[in-house]
């Protein structure tokens, strides 16, 4: 809310300096977003007086003129084509600045001294609206008599202090001047006072010509209305023009100037129908009918629904009721007679059609936060009382007043203690009752409670919670003393998921990788970009309704999208290895569209490339992790098939038997979608189900107190046999004493026949309770190479 | 023989002398001290020797041997200590050159905050309290004293999977499910992401991370907030920090604040970071909202709380001076090796 200070002080004196006045104001709950000093890039333009004109000796478009500011008479070189002797100008003498950072300085135009510049309106920063003439081409002649030399910043009332407040949603009266100006009363403890209103006695009577209809009374608890005839369209004076513009809103006409002008005021937007529009002379507020459209007074079609409150006269809507007039009624150059309104309707059905239409408006805004019942008389009174100051028109004598029942002021009783008990103060009664009054509410001292009657400005205000920061806000947020609850003793828990996860966190970062955050929005197309064939193939995903674009319009149900973009942008920006994880939910919905809320798996993705990675490096990642969860003896890897991942290098993750995950090499198609040539290693873990999993009870392990016996065994074994399954066999053969198995090398090639491998293990074998005699190993190591030949057709090398 | 000896002593003494290689030591212990060395073949000599003469000859050739037994010893001594001497010159390394390095990753500066907020409020009695992304609208909004079509919603910028399910706009709705599932005392904080359909630029991103704080028990004042947020606020930016509240409006707080901290970058005097005014807002905050009580069954009569929330990616921005949002989701190597 832009306020020009100087319209503030109407209503209330400002004892400070306006930085003082802003800090203050914003500890008391108006938000200064800024301070702005209007008219500060105009400096050193003065009213002058242009006496003489002669031509230029050296240039056919330039005139010299003789220009009197006052204290002395200069020589301006203009090229304007319209200076005329006489003339009154604003004039840009030696150091004068404007805006767009131009400086003036004297100088030599054809070798003809010039002391300055003669101004154009725009030169100026003005428009039209600000002053007549000021887009004419050439510089501004000023149509009032100035005293000579006069800041043109004075003349044309350029100058000013404007205060932007932040207005919080609760405080819609503050999206006022006299709001406002209460407000700065309150903080600086000055007087405030509301505008006086009183109205020249009119001519006839308004029942005579115009009747006003409410159909919808809960939508519209109040219509207030009055008629002016013999108005006349022009524009409004300076000072009004100036005070709209600098409060951010256009001039137009006198007539919605003062519209405009009484909703900055007093906060209760208006409106002005041309009453010759309306049918039958009659106003009716009612829900619009099926099929019925209005063209807005942006020159927009709008289609209405049975929901949205209309005003109408007895054929067609004239106005969305709050939110804007229709076309149909709009003061033109030629309206003759006026209808103001000034009404309240509800906010919430405004808020609603307003956004059914996307249609906000300064009046909407307003509307939908709840207004002053109690305003829209004074508002409309305010309104008739300009158009007689401006002379614009002629009163006709009554008004309407439509209102629903009966305004009541909302009361309740407290306790003051509970206020001190909410605030940690202890502030006596008379304090607290003090404030309350000052803030404009009306407290009845009950003894033990106070009773409390709230004006009809202030609807946020509904038990104590509100009065406690009332008396905050004015006794000081700052002089609430600092203290801690006494349960702050007590440390505070992590939970054990937390836990882990930092483990993991920690475990990955530990090996070389970075932890990315990406967001969890993608494009419905991604499953086609990571190599799924089939639409039928895809998963399930949530859509959402209003995304920002396509790209961002669905909830992922995988992370590794993300981790692919986010190693597609190392990759080009040319870093040769890039390794990275991340840990966020994936969202998978039970059915679509969805009945409750999905499940959200809490996912980690890993991602890799670069030299000396292979499947094997991220495998040996993932061993060290699941090792780290103490589930190493629970999960296995089978080979698996994954629409993104390489067909002969992915692994399905099972923990007993569930599936838990897949590790693999990025199919080539996938990375070239991604714009990544080098091999891409990826995987992807439901962190959920290792979590709940993890076994973290440890339990130490007495470390071997008799001595191991190593024995090495080469085979050579058909080569689809995976290495698991001799794995399985050495593990089943060699029973208790084999405590562990290491693969130390694979061969394929010359020494081995085609289609067969080599495969060399070290066997350690141990027993807890003895020393080991060879005789035992040589048994045991028999039964397994026994079992290799016969169940997988290996041969010793 | 006494000759012999003397002469077999000296040219010992002297091929000792020459030698200059360990290999070699052993070769000269045969030549002269070994079972076939020179001084054996005298002593074996002996017998043709007069028996007076025996003990005396005897005598020399011991000492000629302790002699050059010693001097041997010596020798492979100093060999040994000169053969190391020189490896170790041999193997000087220049120590400028770069160390091999295993590369460590690194948490995401998000993480690496959040931990620290984490245990900051862990310290205050705090537990940690999480709940889903996608939530229901009665949550997000409605418990939150926010019913249908109230204009503040208009603030938070929704998206909305439908009318009653939409990606949570703060982490408010786990205080609501926490006070539904526990009784108070609840001391609670609960991070996570949240999502505002906000266009993206350098000070807005449509995803980003909250943590909030709950505090629900008999007695709590607006004084215990004030106190948490500057025991919170010293330890995030150091001990000099000021906190100041400013009054505000939330619907779900009453009465309710914006929390600014002196800037830790000018120390108070203005700076760019700080728009000049020596403050950096960084929360909102207040008193849990009577309504919101009631929604979850918490007598407000009995009971009152304090809650605090904020938006963990400007924390982050602030403590490390990093001006642009997005490159907390770039994830740009070169950027996440510097946290």
């Amino acid at each position: 809310m832009l306020v020009p200070l100087e319209w503030a002080k109407d209503y209330t004196n400002i004892n400070t300096s306006t930085k003082e006045l802003a800090k203050k104001m914003t500890m008391t709950g108006s938000k200064v977003e800024e301070i702005i000093e209007l008219g500060q890039d105009i400096q050193k333009v003065l009213v002058g007086k242009i006496e003489t004109i002669k031509a230029h000796p050296d240039a056919d478009k330039l005139v010299i003129c003789i220009v009197d500011i006052g204290t002395e008479k200069i020589q301006i070189v203009t090229g304007a084509p319209n200076v005329k002797e006489g003339q009154l100008i604003p004039v840009a003498v030696h150091g004068a600045k404007l805006p767009g950072g131009i400086s003036i300085k004297r100088g030599k135009l054809r070798g003809v001294e010039s002391h300055g510049m003669l101004c154009s309106g725009e030169e100026l920063g003005l428009t039209e609206a600000d002053y007549e003439g000021a887009q004419v081409d050439g510089i501004l002649v000023l149509n009032e008599e100035y005293p000579l030399g006069m800041d043109i910043k004075e003349a044309l009332q350029l100058a000013g202090e404007v205060i932007d407040f932040e207005i919080t949603a609760n405080r819609p009266d503050c999206l006022s001047i006299i709001g406002l100006a209460r407000e700065m009363a309150i903080t600086l403890g000055t007087s405030f006072k509301m505008p006086q209103v009183k109205l020249d006695k009119g001519y006839g009577n308004i029942k005579d010509q115009l009747k006003v209809r409410v159909d919808n009374k809960e939508l519209c608890p109040r219509y207030t209305a009055r008629l002016v005839e013999d108005v006349k369209i022009e524009p409004s004076p300076l000072w009004m023009r100036r005070r709209l513009s600098a409060a951010g809103i256009r001039p137009i006409n006198n007539i919605v100037d003062i519209t405009n002008y009484v909703m900055l005021e007093l906060g209760q937007p208006m409106h002005a129908f041309d009453y010759e529009k309306i049918e039958g002379g009659t106003i009716v507020v009612r829900n619009a009918k099926p099929g019925e459209t209005i063209v807005s007074l942006d020159d927009k079609d709008r289609a209405l629904t049975e929901d949205m409150l209309v005003i109408a006269d007895l054929n067609k809507p004239i106005a969305i009721a709050g939110v804007m007039g229709g076309a149909n009624s709009e003061i033109t150059e030629n309206t003759k007679t006026i209808v103001f309104e000034s009404a309240v309707f509800d906010g919430g059905s405004v808020r609603l059609t307003s956004k059914a239409l996307g249609l906000r408006s300064e009046s909407s805004s307003r509307f939908e936060k709840g207004l002053d019942i109690n305003m829209t008389d004074l508002a409309l009174d305010r309104a008739v009382q300009l158009v007689q100051e401006l002379g614009a028109g002629k009163l006709v004598e009554g008004h309407i007043d439509e209102l629903a029942r009966p305004i009541e002021r909302k009361s309740f009783c407290v306790k003051t203690s509970r206020i001190n008990d909410l605030l940690g103060l202890d502030l006596p009664v008379s304090q607290i009752v003090d404030i309350l009054t000052r803030v404009g509410l009306d407290i009845e001292d009950l003894g033990q409670e106070i009773k409390v009657t709230v004006p009809t400005y202030r609807n946020d205000i509904e038990g104590m919670a509100d009065l406690a920061e009332e008396v905050a806000r004015i006794y000081g947020y700052d002089k609430i003393p600092m203290t801690l609850m006494e349960t702050s003793v007590a440390k505070g828990t992590r939970t054990q998921k937390d836990r882990l996860l930092e483990r993991i966190k920690n475990t990955l970062t530990g090996m070389g990788y970075y932890e990315a955050l990406t967001y969890s929005f993608t494009s419905p197309n991604i499953y086609k970009t990571i190599g799924y064939t089939d639409p039928k193939d895809y998963p399930k995903s949530i859509k959402i309704a209003n995304p920002l674009g396509e790209d961002n319009s669905m909830m992922r149900t995988t992370i590794i999208p993300s981790i692919l973009e986010v190693l597609s942008r190392n990759y080009n920006r040319r870093l040769d290895r890039c390794r990275v994880f991340e840990i966020n939910p994936v969202f998978i919905p039970k059915e679509i569209p969805l009945k409750e809320l999905p499940e959200e798996i809490l996912t980690l993705a890993i991602g890799a490339y670069g030299k000396d990675y292979s499947f094997f490096t991220l495998k040996g990642l993932i061993e060290e992790l699941v090792e780290r969860l103490r589930l190493e003896d629970r999960i296995s890897y089978i080979q698996d098939k994954h629409p993104s991942m390489h067909p002969g290098r992915c692994a399905k993750l099972l923990l007993d038997d569930r599936a838990v995950g897949f590790i693999g090499e990025l199919h080539p198609k996938v990375a070239d979608n991604y714009g990544i040539s080098d091999r891409v290693y990826l995987g992807e873990l439901d962190l959920d189900l290792l979590l709940r999993e993890t076994n973290i009870e440890i339990k130490y392990k007495a470390l071997p107190r008799y001595p191991a016996v190593t024995r090495d065994l080469a085979l050579v074994i058909k080569k689809e046999i995976t290495a698991g399954q001799v794995l399985d066999k050495i593990k089943s053969a060699g029973g208790k004493i084999l405590e562990e198995v290491s693969l130390f090398d694979i061969y394929e090639g010359k020494q081995v026949a085609d289609g067969y491998k080599s495969l060399a293990y070290s066997l350690t074998y141990r027993a807890s309770d003895r020393t080991l005699k060879d005789q035992e190993v040589n048994q045991v190591h028999s039964k397994i190479v026994a079992a290799l030949e016969s169940d997988l057709g290996a041969r010793l090398r | 023989m006494k000759a012999k000896l003397e002469e077999i002593r000296l040219e010992a003494l002297h091929a000792l002398e020459g030698l200059d290689e360990l290999d070699k030591l052993e070769e000269f212990r045969l030549k002269y001290l070994g079972k076939k060395g020179a001084l054996t073949q005298v002593l074996r000599g002996m017998g043709g020797l007069p028996a007076e003469e025996r003990p005396i000859v005897g005598q020399i050739a011991n000492e000629v041997r302790n002699q050059l037994e010693s001097e041997l010893e010596q020798k492979t001594k100093d060999l040994k200590e000169a053969a190391l001497t020189r490896r170790l010159e041999a193997e000087k390394i220049d120590v400028t050159v770069p160390g091999e390095r295993p590369g460590l990753g690194r948490l995401h500066p998000v993480t690496t905050v959040l931990n620290e907020l984490k245990d900051i409020f862990l310290g205050m009695g705090f537990d940690v309290a999480e709940g889903p992304e996608i939530e229901y609208d009665y949550y997000n909004f409605e418990a939150l004293n926010l019913p249908k079509n109230h204009p503040a919603r208009d603030t938070q910028d929704t998206f909305y999977i439908d009318n009653t399910i939409l990606l949570r706009t703060h982490t408010s709705p786990v205080q609501i499910r926490t006070m539904e599932k526990q009784k108070p005392p609840i001391k609670i904080i609960c991070p996570g992401r949240v999502y505002r359909s906000d266009e993206v630029d350098a000070t807005h991103s449509p995803i980003f991370h909250q943590i909030e704080g709950l505090v629900v028990d008999k007695g709590i004042t607006m004084g215990d907030l004030k106190g948490v947020l500057d025991v919170f606020a010293k330890a995030v930016f150091g001990p000099e920090t000021k906190t100041k509240l400013r009054p505000h409006h939330f619907p779900f707080t009453e009465p309710s604040a914006e929390v600014d901290v002196s800037c830790a970058i000018c120390k108070g005097a203005g700076c760019r970071v700080c728009s000049y005014t020596g403050w950096i807002e960084i929360l909102g905050a207040g008193m849990v909202h009577p309504r919101v009580l009631e929604y979850v069954n918490i007598d407000p009569n009995e009971y009152s709380g304090f809650a605090f929330g904020m938006g963990l990616d400007r924390i982050v921005n602030i403590k490390y001076g990093i001006d642009d949002i997005r490159l907390l989701f770039e994830n740009d190597i070169r950027f996440l090796k510097q946290f």
